[in-house]
């Protein structure tokens, strides 16, 4: 086969060399527009997998590779005051010239013909190719002269970055935050040979606009970093190589090949540098290429196909990791109220590739460290905005401390033993409670109560008033009834079949913040009058004391996903024009009267469950809703349940892994109030990392799918 | 899991769905399904269940998916309602809003809006079947079980609003426990009872070089106006009997409640070899 391969980088002199071995019969040019030795960037870093898929590709590189290596095991965290070190992370990092050199000897060696300082405006050159490799890098002209085939989508991030080289040689993957009058910047180091070390400092827009550093010059640059981060790097300087300060781009292509071309690595995708994985996707996807022609020797189309069908589903994973660890430092100011342990959990656990469980295999050390910490406070937001309390270890033993959903929490004066929410399942309320207690969660919900009958979602809809006690005893679990008014998603069939479907007999007027229906088969609701909402803040305040006599423990007010007090909250449910509509201090009006009546009845913990977003245009801003969660802590609220959407029938929300938990991040952190999260969270593992990372306060977990039990009946 | 094959009703070749569902009949299949398109030269959806109906007592009938919106809903309503009277309460409705336009344009139906419109017609489909106003009533209590498919989230929560379950597109097993975790979470989002029932579909054609080379040329040409996207499905149609029972177990594994191969040549003996790959 005659291949072309335009761009000389790991990506493409990889190939070279591995389609080359493979069979040397293939006639492989490549063509590379800049100099042998001419590079940008530092040191690249690969991790164990990676070294072993190099390792099988290839055993000559791979041994002049690892030859060369610095390798460490250490990620410190710099902050604070503090440097907290974290072990078991096997990392191995090669400067990136010399990592060139032994790719392009290995060419050499093996006869692909490679020629430098050559640019092609186009593909003329490679016309008589049975196969066009474009590894020209993210500013790749190949994909650009196919932009309608590949269908590339470029991501510009909000941060700023700058790439420099150190002669400190730092022995650790290094973090260090620093916080100025500008704002707060962060380093990202890591060694890649006995005397060299890469240095990213990075920043939001916003820090960077206030230090000046639009339009330095490189040196001014330099000298900038070099002060800012004077200590960590000891005397030693700043090295620079093109070294100007950019925002990241990320890079995702619809298809990566069109015919007889084919794109590879950064030319194909890119993920964000801080979870550093360019130059290993790059060489990974070297590596399936090179692999697949040899597969499929007749049919090209089934090579190239399964190339992408192998590399498309691993490159998405990272990028969404990338995704969320560049997300992570975009908004890490909002943690910087953390302990030094907490944090650095925080950020070793950011992109969700490292989860609490695989941490703990790593080092066991550090996660009981963690894990004793969150212990010993009985309320994980003693570390935010609230005045610390007293240490409350109880009778927690510390010398092996329990994983953080089992940690407790105090929750307004009251000792919840876990941070389990669990739901009480759909059927008769008071069984359903009894049925939930028996699994002794940290505390169970109960579903919707109406607080009057006209205040009911469907017929079956519990009400207050006909609340019998729960079972009774100290020593359970406290019960938290959740105390709502349907508004206009009231009065609709039982949601067996199905959510929001009118009743069609039997059913009762609706009342809402506007006279707007729900859906387009929903029954119009009447504007709640001054003398409703009267009657709603008594319904409330008796459901209150109802709940109370059942024996409840919390109360948990409904003001979310549409119900009448959310249709208040939003712009989009809310159209009044008098004073309980209009700018967000209005519409929450009504609701925080309500939270103040039942607050000034209620002693026992008071939530208040609130949709952080309608997914929808025109719906509750980012702004809004941390204004809402503001006045409802101010409001005497001492828990936020933050969820989202169901404001409107069409609209669009975003489901995924954990897809309520940055809302109620944010909440929690910005606010400083102690937050409860669901949303597809299933296993304990997820939930114990979100609350060492001090991302929410209290799960609700769901059932896993595909869950089935392990233990049947058997013949013996 | 249950397992249920597809009838050729889109393949080229694939007429005989009477013949075809009398085997499936015999086999250990739970259903049999059909495509739907309508700017294609396949057979009408609802017509062969009905043909697939009159000769099988046992297996549950199946679209999988029909295209909504292309269908006035009442129209819909009596067809499905058809079905599932000729069926003895056998049919299971899955619907969606298709992917491609052509659909709508042949079908003289506006394409504009059409996820509002698809969210208005499974609205009003449940009243039609309750009501038995343009059609008697369902054999199945409330009608026949509702499945919806689509992966964004509006799709997911449409679902949530207004099915009994899920039905997904296709794709390895990785792809469907992700859109089926996803499903569940709107579920729980929409505040549903319970969990959706989740469905998931595969193409297989078991046999020679010829009979993958003509399963891969009809995904090809099935799946042209996904650009390139059609090689890849052509890539995943599952060939060998190996490749079937990892299939059916990455199913299983990620929690699928019924799953249904679907032909991709046309000829009889493919009931007989899927069945003895996937025979308990």
């Amino acid at each position: 086969m005659r291949i072309g391969v335009l761009g000389g980088g790991p990506a493409g002199l990889y190939f070279a060399a591995l389609a080359k071995k493979a069979n040397p019969a293939h006639d492989i040019r490549l063509v590379e527009r800049n100099a042998p030795d001419a590079t940008f960037g530092w040191g690249v870093v690969f991790s164990e997998e990676t070294l072993g898929a190099l390792r099988d590709a290839d055993r000559e590189s791979y041994l002049d590779i690892t030859e060369s290596f610095a390798r460490w095991s250490a990620i410190d965290v710099h902050y604070a005051g503090k440097i907290v070190r974290s072990g078991g992370h096997v990392f191995s990092g090669v400067a990136r010239k010399h990592l060139l050199q032994i790719l392009q000897d290995r060419c050499r060696s093996l006869g692909v013909e490679m020629s430098f300082l050559d640019e092609l405006p186009d593909l003329s050159r490679f016309e008589d190719c049975d196969l066009v490799v474009a590894a020209d890098g993210v500013n790749s002209t190949v994909r650009r002269l196919l932009e309608d085939r590949f269908r590339p989508r470029l991501d510009v991030h909000r941060s700023k970055y700058v790439w420099f080289g150190t002669t400190r040689s730092f022995d650790a993957f290094t973090f260090i935050f620093r916080r100025t009058p500008h704002g707060l910047f962060q380093v990202h180091a890591y060694p890649f040979d006995a005397r060299t070390s890469t240095f990213i400092v990075e920043c939001n827009q916003a820090t960077w606009e206030r230090a000046g550093l639009e339009g330095v010059t490189e040196e001014e640059s330099i000298a900038f970093c070099e002060e800012l981060f004077g200590p960590e790097l000891e005397g030693h300087r700043l090295m620079s190589n093109r070294s100007l300060w950019v925002s990241f781009v990320t890079l995702r292509c619809e298809s990566w090949h069109d015919g007889n071309v084919v794109l590879l690595g950064d030319a194909a995708h890119t993920a964000h540098f801080t979870i550093g994985s360019g130059t290993k996707l790059a060489m990974e996807d070297a590596i399936s290429l090179a692999n697949a022609i040899e597969v499929f020797p007749d049919s090209l189309e089934s090579a190239l196909t399964q190339y992408e069908l192998e590399r498309q589903p691993v490159v998405e994973r990272f990028q969404e990791a990338a995704r969320e660890s560049s997300r992570y430092f975009e908004d890490v100011i909002r943690y910087t109220t953390f302990d030094p342990l907490p944090f650095a959990f925080q950020l070793l656990t950011r992109s969700g590739r490292i989860t609490h469980l695989e941490l703990e295999k790593r080092d066991p050390a550090f996660v009981a460290e963690v894990d004793r910490w969150f212990a010993r406070r009985a309320s994980g937001v003693d570390a935010v905005q609230r005045a610390p309390r007293p240490e409350r270890t109880g009778r927690i033993p510390l010398a092996t401390p329990p994983p953080p959903l089992l940690a407790p929490l105090d929750l307004a004066g009251v000792r919840i033993e876990n941070r389990i929410a669990l739901r009480a399942g759909d059927g008769p309320l008071v069984p359903s409670v009894a049925a939930a207690l028996l699994e002794a969660p940290g505390v169970v919900l109960t579903p919707f109560v109406a607080v009057c009958a006209d205040g009911r979602i469907t017929p079956d809809t519990p009400v207050a008033d006909d609340v019998a006690e729960f079972v009774p005893g100290v020593e359970r679990s406290p019960v938290c009834v959740l105390l709502g008014h349907a508004g206009r998603r009231g009065s609709v069939m039982p949601r067996r079949h199905g959510a929001d479907r009118p009743l069609r007999e039997g059913g009762w007027d609706l009342v809402s913040a506007s006279a707007l229906p729900f859906g387009p088969r929903s029954r119009t609701p009447k504007e709640l009058d001054r003398a409703g909402m009267d009657r709603v803040v008594e319904d409330f305040v008796a459901g209150a004391a109802v709940a109370g006599r059942a024996g409840a423990g919390a109360v948990l007010l409904e003001c979310s996903r549409g119900y009448l007090l959310a249709s208040f909250l939003s712009p989009l449910a809310n159209h009044r024009a008098d004073e309980w509509g209009g700018p967000v201090e209005a519409r929450l009006r009504f609701p925080l009267e309500v939270l103040a009546a039942v607050r000034s009845a209620w002693d026992g913990p008071l939530g208040v469950r609130y949709s952080a977003t309608d997914w929808a245009p025109g719906g509750l801003s980012r702004h809004d809703s941390l204004a809402a969660a503001h006045a409802f802590a101010a409001g005497g609220a001492d828990f936020l349940d933050v969820v989202a959407g169901g404001t409107v029938a069409e609209q669009r929300p975003v489901y995924g892994r954990f897809f309520l938990v940055p809302y109620g991040d944010v909440v929690r952190n910005e606010v400083g109030v102690p937050t409860m999260t669901s949303g597809n969270l299933t296993t304990a593992d997820e939930a114990n990392t979100i609350l060492a990372a001090g991302r929410a306060d209290l799960v609700v977990l769901d059932p896993r799918i595909g869950a089935r039990p392990t233990v049947r009946d058997g013949t013996t | 899991m249950e397992i249920g094959i597809g009838l050729p009703t889109t393949v080229p070749g694939g007429t005989d769905v009477v013949n075809w569902s009398r085997a499936a009949e015999e086999g250990p299949f739970a259903s049999v399904g059909v495509l739907d398109r309508v700017a294609y030269r396949s057979l009408d959806p609802f017509l062969a269940l009905a043909a697939a109906a009159a000769v099988t007592s046992r297996v549950r009938v199946v679209t999988m998916v029909a295209v909504g919106p292309v269908r006035s809903t009442a129209l819909l309503a009596k067809q499905a309602a058809s079905v599932d009277q000729v069926s003895g309460g056998r049919l299971v409705l899955g619907l969606a809003l298709g992917a491609r336009l052509e659909d709508y344009e042949y079908a003289g139906a506006d394409a504009r809006n059409r996820a509002a419109r698809f969210s208005e017609q499974l609205a009003a489909l449940r009243d039609h079947f309750e009501d038995a106003d343009v059609c008697p009533p369902p054999a199945q209590d409330g009608g026949p079980p509702l499945l919806v498919g689509g992966l964004a989230g509006p799709a997911l929560w449409r679902m949530a609003r207004f099915a009994d379950g899920y039905v997904h597109g296709g794709g390895p097993p990785r792809a469907f426990a992700r859109a089926a975790s996803d499903a569940a979470a709107a579920w729980v989002d929409a505040e549903r009872p319970g969990r959706p029932q989740l469905w998931g579909q595969g193409y297989f054609g078991l046999g020679d070089d010829d009979v993958v080379d003509r399963g891969a040329a009809y995904l090809r040409d099935y799946y042209a106006f996904t650009g390139p996207f059609a090689e890849k499905i052509a890539a995943g149609n599952l060939t060998t009997p190996g490749a079937v029972r990892d299939f059916v177990r990455g199913y299983e594994d990620a929690g699928c409640d019924h799953l249904i191969l679907l032909p991709t040549v046309a000829d009889a003996d493919q009931i007989v070899r899927l069945a003895e790959v996937v025979a308990p």
